[in-house]
């Protein structure tokens, strides 16, 4: 009986999974999809931070276009938003890298998802602790950035682990405008190679898998770190 | 110190306060009582404006609440709170609860701001409990820590809004051992308890409150032995003897 499966399609590719035509050539595979993900995970932290405390503020002129914003993001699929900036940020821009491209609308995407988490975290917080904050003297942004903060986002990890997981998934979709990250490579080879679809599908879904469980273990880790004593 | 005239607060359709006009003297320590719901709360909320007013005027050292351009933040570090429920913050020990407000406000060295904590500390007799975290302290501690917090930016006039109310009966005593302790150094305090002892020992002056009014203005002794209006009168028979007015 033949080999039911064939894995040295993996092994023959391993690289190019892994590193696409790097160094030789642009970063891909593995390696793009980490670096996609990673740059946009920060950056849609710093952007849902900023958009969740302005679509609290206390002035409409800020709240509004920002919760109008937050909503337009969120009635739309990802799929659009990566070829809306892929179109518009180079009409715009002039010439945009594609992969900045896919960053900016994963980034826009995940951080109007996030803002909502920031809100949660925000209102979680007793309303004591701000009007203790504020009785002090400390003005009210003061009590935001050294009271509700550092415990809000204590508690909207678990969420933002979340969320980070699934923009890790997503940067999958970024092989529609041509990226070579993990995905857009294992289609490649699929063409080239034409007969391990099963094998090649398989390993990326495992890779895909072991990429979102070590980020998962290592939010744990900062969870626990971020604890702080006897709290209950 | 403390002025109010005229002053007059609603929560939507409810008159919480009606036509308050008090005077409080620096140095004078003023106790406000009365049933729940009369509105005591919401007028010690309002000296730090942590409720607005809607009508009349309060002036609080100098400053007139109603106008929009004073710096409000200013005047709350001149003013002390201390909360029921201590309010204390979770995340940061008791030495950072204490600090943090003169070091981010008064940019005091965190040293200085530190020697100065634990002076203060040391006066609510908690010096050892310095690195400790508010979950791993008792009620009464917490309490104290949060005297100690709003006595921590100098300010002049101290509130306590309801402190003992949350405490198990046994740690009552340590709290109002240096809330009266902090009466003999003259700074302003209004004090709204129930505390009978207390404001009969310590209160130069107590207010009864119902309905959002000011019904009795009166020196302790007299409110005590002589209460004017028939509520006092009740409010007084109900929190001296709890079963008996029960029970008739």
């Amino acid at each position: 009986m033949e080999e039911f499966f064939n894995f040295s399609v993996i092994t023959d590719n391993f690289t190019h999974f892994m590193i696409g035509r790097f160094p030789h050539g642009p970063l891909g595979g593995v390696g793009l999809t980490l670096y996609l993900a990673v740059v946009s995970c920060v950056l849609s932290f710093f952007g849902g931070m900023i958009l969740g405390l302005l679509s609290i503020s206390r002035f409409p002129v800020i709240r509004y276009p920002a919760l109008a914003f937050i909503n337009l993001v969120r009635g739309m699929p990802l799929l659009m938003v990566i070829f809306w900036m892929y179109f518009l940020l180079p009409a715009l821009f002039g010439k945009v890298a594609e992969n900045n491209t896919v960053i900016m609308a994963l980034t826009l995407f995940t951080s109007a998802y996030m803002s909502r988490i920031v809100v949660a975290g925000i209102e979680g917080i007793p309303k004591g602790q701000t009007e203790a904050a504020i009785s002090t003297g400390l003005t009210s942004w003061q009590a935001m950035l050294y009271i509700v903060l550092p415990q809000g986002l204590r508690n909207m990890i678990p969420s933002f682990v979340n969320q980070f997981v699934s923009l890790i998934k997503d940067t999958s979709l970024a092989f529609i405008v041509g990226v070579s990250e993990l995905t857009h490579v294992a289609t490649q080879i699929n063409n080239r190679t034409m007969a391990f679809p099963t094998e090649i599908f398989v390993f990326i879904a495992i890779v895909y898998f072991i990429l979102c469980y070590a980020f998962t273990s290592l939010s744990r880790w900062l969870e626990q770190r971020l604890a702080w004593r006897g709290t209950v | 110190m403390i002025t109010f005239s005229g002053v007059h607060k609603w929560f939507k359709q409810l008159h919480v306060l009606n036509d308050i006009n008090l005077h409080v003297t620096p140095g004078e320590v003023l106790v406000v009582c009365g049933p729940s719901g009369s509105g005591k709360s919401t007028l010690i909320r309002t000296i730090n404006q942590l409720e607005p007013i809607n009508q009349g005027s309060l002036v609080v050292d100098g400053m007139d609440l109603s106008d929009k351009k004073i710096d409000i933040n200013k005047l709350r570090a001149e003013v002390g709170f201390v909360f029921q429920q201590f309010n204390l913050y979770p995340h940061l020990s008791v030495i950072g609860n204490i600090t943090l407000a003169p070091i981010k406000i008064r940019n005091t060295p965190k040293k200085e701001a530190e020697e100065q904590a634990m002076q203060l500390l040391t006066r609510v007799g908690l010096a050892e409990k310095r690195d400790a975290y508010p979950s791993q302290l008792s009620g009464g501690q917490q309490q104290r820590v949060a005297i100690a917090r709003g006595l921590a930016m100098r300010p002049k006039i101290m509130l306590f809004d309801e402190p003992t109310s949350a405490l198990d009966p046994e740690m009552i005593g340590e709290v109002l051992q240096v809330m009266q302790d902090l009466a003999k150094t003259g700074i302003t305090m209004v004090v709204v308890t129930h505390e009978m002892g207390f404001a009969r020992e310590v209160a130069d002056r107590v207010v009864f409150m119902a309905d959002g009014v000011i019904l009795e203005e009166a020196a302790p002794e007299d409110f005590f032995l002589r209460p004017q209006h028939e509520r006092s009168r009740q409010f007084l028979r109900q929190l001296l003897t709890p079963m008996q007015a029960e029970c008739s």
